[in-house]
């Protein structure tokens, strides 16, 4: 514990808990999160991980615990300031504007014009489309900035809504299941793009897809019952027998 | 505004009123059932709702008439057959109404408010030009007149008891049928997830016509009992969708109970203060301090936390 | 501004739709109409402000009001108290028991001016009212519902009971708003008389240009990103909310927006139909504003315009003629533009006559091209 307290986390959860009517989905949670790391959270369905991201984000407030960003406390804030801080957050299904183009896709989470005064001034100069050149770019698809996002492949949705936190530099991202619909060369090359991206900032990754994680964690959280079951490198993991009970065994 | 009664006369006051709101509180009750059933359950919006009643008055209205010409002798009963006749008129319209517009756009709740008005404006004009355009009232049988004496200032009709123990009946029976029985089951876990309803052998298409059915039949016999108190014109609906829509939600829109409790609290609040201010203020009052209870807590007053 | 930034406002094929409408509006109906049916209008038009405001709120932003009505009637009735206090100046109401209340106020027993009627004397304050006192009202609204995540069915239910109490409430206390008849016999506007052919004629004029300033406003809100925020809003609000926007303020300014627009149209109609009463505040009216934005198209500003127009066209005609099929015409109308055109006439347009208008505009540009002797580019450019 020592230890841990020495170190400098971007993220520390401590003893978070969140009650619905009395259960429990998330109890007495803790963790912590390195500068540059990537972190898989894996557990079987219901073991409270897209809800650990819930809270992190404001989406769900915490009944008990601490969740302390870069050293700012962010169970009292709003969704919004939590993002200013510079938390961003993918959904388990590619959440993105359907109607509007990957470029107005990515030009509205530009984190630019966020006021209401803001976005009625808000222009599309040079900067605004560098920006959004650049990220798409990096998410692969520099080709289809004009097209509907509607009428993207699923895999390209999963990375358009990576370039739109990307857009905005977070600090901390939390990915929950972003393979998911993915061919196994879309796999890779998102492996790929993760681990380019940790540059200066940490991420959390939600993902059933053990391949998948084997490529991208530096560690693991194995979560059951709203618990931490076992924690470490993806090898000391996969041999952890109550782990392999839970989760891997079957 | 109480001082210039005594203590004996504010008690009996209350108890009159109250008596009055119990009264306003059935129509309520027995509006906001069929339409917590279809907007709890379904999230649909029926703005015609309130046509549904109508329809089920004019159904006890002509039942009456064929009553009080050909079977004399049976006036006394015809109040019990024009409830049948109601809830099945009522309910097969609006289990038609499903069928070809409703199920269409379930996915667009906003817009089956704007359908289901469409379909209020018709059912008015319908009935103006079926029934005529002025109030139509029933003769209530000889055995429902007359009241019962409490005390020497409070006394309480016959026709306000017997709406109310309806209602009660009513309303353990939708209770029954929505808790208790194999009907009740499919239609909730239709309401929790439709596509594993459907994998696992429900019809979830039948459940919802049956469902909507059931709604606008217990609206119709809400119109039966609404015969009992008030006059039947072809807009009389209109009136009530508004209070009913902030009953519903005012209780929590998933919960019968709730449903239940709110319609109590609105309908006596607005009776008793309806002694003391003049009825619209008394009306304003209530529906204000219902959206402003609303605005704090828009949940409703009885709803759970629910994991999302 | 530069050229790129004008392009980006009005693109061309908006420009022509302005065009349109301006056409339409100051040159055929004046020149094709009589004072009677111009004024009828001038009345249809006001309506066409709260409809450009639902195709912002609701169109864009997703959030249905049912209860517009409560702003049109507000400002119309902060112009009818401006002009009902000037028309009941001493001299002309000295036959009532209090001389110099409005007349309504005296039939009621009261013998003294309220005091929310005292600033209306002053004309500045009228006008700011008819624009602040609907969106204070609005914005109160917004704070209450949207930073606590009411929306859909559920605004739309609270807004029509706030209709449905404001109408109860100016019927009730008919001694300070002259209750169910309204506000009535108003005449003069500081001193010019509005019910002079001359003065409806201006009015009309006066209504127009005040239409397009209000579409033109509506034209930067739609073009700006806080446009494109909305119908991101309406599609995935948690998305947007997560990325770092406060959902909750863009729909308080919109339906601002709606209410602001609503009133300006409310203030127009006291002021060419010469009253303002109760049945403009209400439930049924409120939901028919709606139709009118729904069958003009819920995403085109100038949809909602023609919608509009249409239907109260529509409902003038019927009501002459068949005044029972009324109500089945309209109850249809709202049953059909949902079911089968959802997208309204705007929609009709762009799936139908656009090609069409497109195709033709093509033919003509290459005939006389090849009449002139040189082949057309690609039809790349078009309307």
């Amino acid at each position: 514990m020592t230890a841990k307290m020495q170190k400098n986390f971007v993220l520390e959860v401590e003893g978070l808990t969140v009650s619905f009517d009395g259960f429990k989905a998330v109890n007495d949670f803790s963790f912590y999160v390195e500068e540059e790391e990537i972190r898989v959270i894996i557990g079987p369905n219901g073991a409270g991980k897209t809800t650990v991201l819930d809270l992190i984000c404001g989406k769900t407030k915490a009944t008990e615990g601490a969740i302390r960003f870069r050293g700012r406390d962010l169970t009292k804030m709003n969704e919004h300031t939590i993002v200013h801080t510079g938390v961003g957050r993918k959904f388990q299904n590619p959440s993105i504007y359907e109607d509007l183009t990957v470029f107005e896709n990515l030009e509205i989470s530009y984190p630019k014009g966020r006021s209401v005064i803001g976005a009625l001034a808000f222009k599309r100069n040079k900067k605004v489309i560098e920006a959004v050149n650049d990220i798409a770019e990096t998410i692969f698809l520099a080709d289809c900035l004009d097209k509907t996002a509607g009428l993207l492949s699923h895999g390209q949705k999963q990375w358009l809504e990576i370039g739109m936190l990307l857009i905005q530099n977070p600090d901390l991202l939390m990915l929950d299941e972003p393979v998911a619909g993915m061919s196994v060369a879309e796999r890779k090359q998102t492996a790929d793009l993760l681990n380019r991206i940790t540059k200066g900032r940490a991420v959390i990754v939600i993902e059933h897809d053990m391949q998948f994680v084997e490529d991208i964690a530096h560690r693991v959280t194995v979560m059951h019952q709203g618990k931490t079951l076992s924690e470490g490198s993806m090898d000391r993991v996969k041999n952890d027998p109550k782990v392999v009970e839970v989760y891997l065994g079957h | 505004m109480f001082s210039e009664y005594t203590s004996s006369e504010l008690v009996s006051i209350f108890a009159m009123q109250g008596f009055a709101g119990l009264i306003l509180f059935s129509v309520f009750v027995l509006m906001a059932l069929g339409l917590a059933i279809i907007f709890g359950q379904m999230g649909v919006i029926n703005m015609a709702h309130g046509e549904f009643m109508i329809l089920g008055a004019y159904m006890t209205y002509l039942t009456s008439n064929i009553f009080s010409n050909y079977l004399p002798g049976f006036y006394g009963i015809y109040f019990f057959i024009a409830m049948i006749v109601a809830f099945l008129a009522a309910g097969s319209l609006g289990a038609l109404m499903e069928f070809s517009i409703i199920r269409h756009l379930y996915k667009r709740p906003l817009d089956t408010l704007l359908a289901t008005w469409g379909i209020s404006l018709i059912m008015q004009q319908t009935f103006r030009s079926v029934f005529g355009a002025r109030e139509v009232g029933v003769t209530i049988p000889d055995w429902m007149m007359g009241s019962v004496p409490l005390t020497e200032m409070v006394e309480i009709p016959i026709n306000g008891i017997f709406v109310m123990c309806l209602t009660v009946v009513i309303s353990v029976s939708v209770y029954f049928l929505m808790y208790k029985s194999r009907f009740g089951g499919q239609v909730r876990a239709v309401v929790q997830n439709r596509p594993m309803a459907g994998a696992v052998g429900i019809n979830t298409e039948k459940v919802d016509r049956v469902t909507f059915g059931l709604g606008c039949g217990i609206a119709g016999v809400a119109g039966s009992a609404f015969t009992m108190i008030g006059s039947t014109g072809p807009t009389a609906g209109q009136l009530y969708i508004v209070d009913t829509f902030l009953v519903v939600v005012f209780g929590g829109a998933s919960s019968l109970l709730g449903t239940i409790a709110s319609a109590f609290t609105i309908s006596q609040a607005q009776s008793t203060m309806e002694f003391f201010l003049s009825g619209s203020m008394a009306k304003v009052l209530t529906l204000l301090t219902v959206v402003i209870i609303l605005m704090l807590r828009p949940q409703g007053l009885f709803s759970l936390k629910i994991r999302k | 501004m530069s050229i790129q930034s004008i392009r980006e406002f009005m693109p061309k094929n908006n420009l022509v739709y302005f065009l349109c409408l301006a056409l339409l509006i100051f040159v055929v109906f004046p020149l094709s109409m009589d004072i009677f049916r111009l004024n009828l209008i001038g009345k249809y038009l006001t309506y066409a402000f709260v409809a450009i405001g639902l195709v912002l709120c609701w169109g864009y932003g997703g959030i249905l009001s049912l209860g517009q009505g409560v702003f049109f009637g507000l400002g119309g009735y902060c112009m009818a108290m401006f002009l009902k206090l000037e028309s009941s100046d001493p001299e002309s109401t000295k036959i009532q028991s209090t001389p110099g209340i409005p007349d309504f106020m005296d039939w009621n027993q009261i013998t003294e001016l309220p005091w929310f009627w005292e600033p209306f004397y002053s004309f500045p304050f009228t006008l700011l009212a008819i624009l602040l006192v609907p969106s204070i009202f609005a914005y109160i609204i917004g704070v209450a519902m949207f930073k606590r995540r009411v929306g859909g069915v559920y605004f739309a239910i609270i807004t029509q009971a706030i209709a449905s109490i404001l109408t109860i409430l100016i019927i009730g206390q008919q001694g300070y708003t002259g209750g169910v008849n309204g506000i009535t016999d108003l005449r003069t506007l500081l001193g010019w008389n509005i019910r002079t052919d001359s003065a409806k004629y201006i009015l009309y004029f006066v209504n127009g240009v005040l239409l397009f300033i209000c579409l033109l406003v509506a034209q930067f809100i739609r073009k700006s990103k806080l446009g494109r925020l909305l119908l991101a809003m309406r599609e995935r609000e948690d998305r947007v909310r997560f990325s770092g926007y406060d959902v909750s303020n863009f729909k308080i300014f919109i339906f601002c927006v709606a209410a602001a627009f609503s009133a300006i149209g409310g203030a127009m109609f006291t002021l060419q139909v010469g009253f303002m009463s109760p049945s403009f505040v209400g439930i049924v009216p409120s939901i028919e504003m709606v139709i009118f934005c729904a069958v003009g198209g819920r995403l085109s500003i100038f949809g909602a315009v023609y919608g509009t127009l249409l239907v109260n066209w529509a409902k003038t005609t019927f009501s002459e003629s068949f005044p029972e099929l009324w109500l089945f015409a309209m109850g249809a109308l709202f049953i059909s533009v949902v079911m089968a055109f959802p997208s309204g006439l705007a929609g009709l347009y762009k799936s139908k006559v656009e090609p069409w208008l497109i195709q033709t505009y093509t033919n003509i540009k290459r005939y006389y091209l090849e009449r002139n002797g040189t082949r057309p580019a690609e039809s790349g450019e078009t309307l």
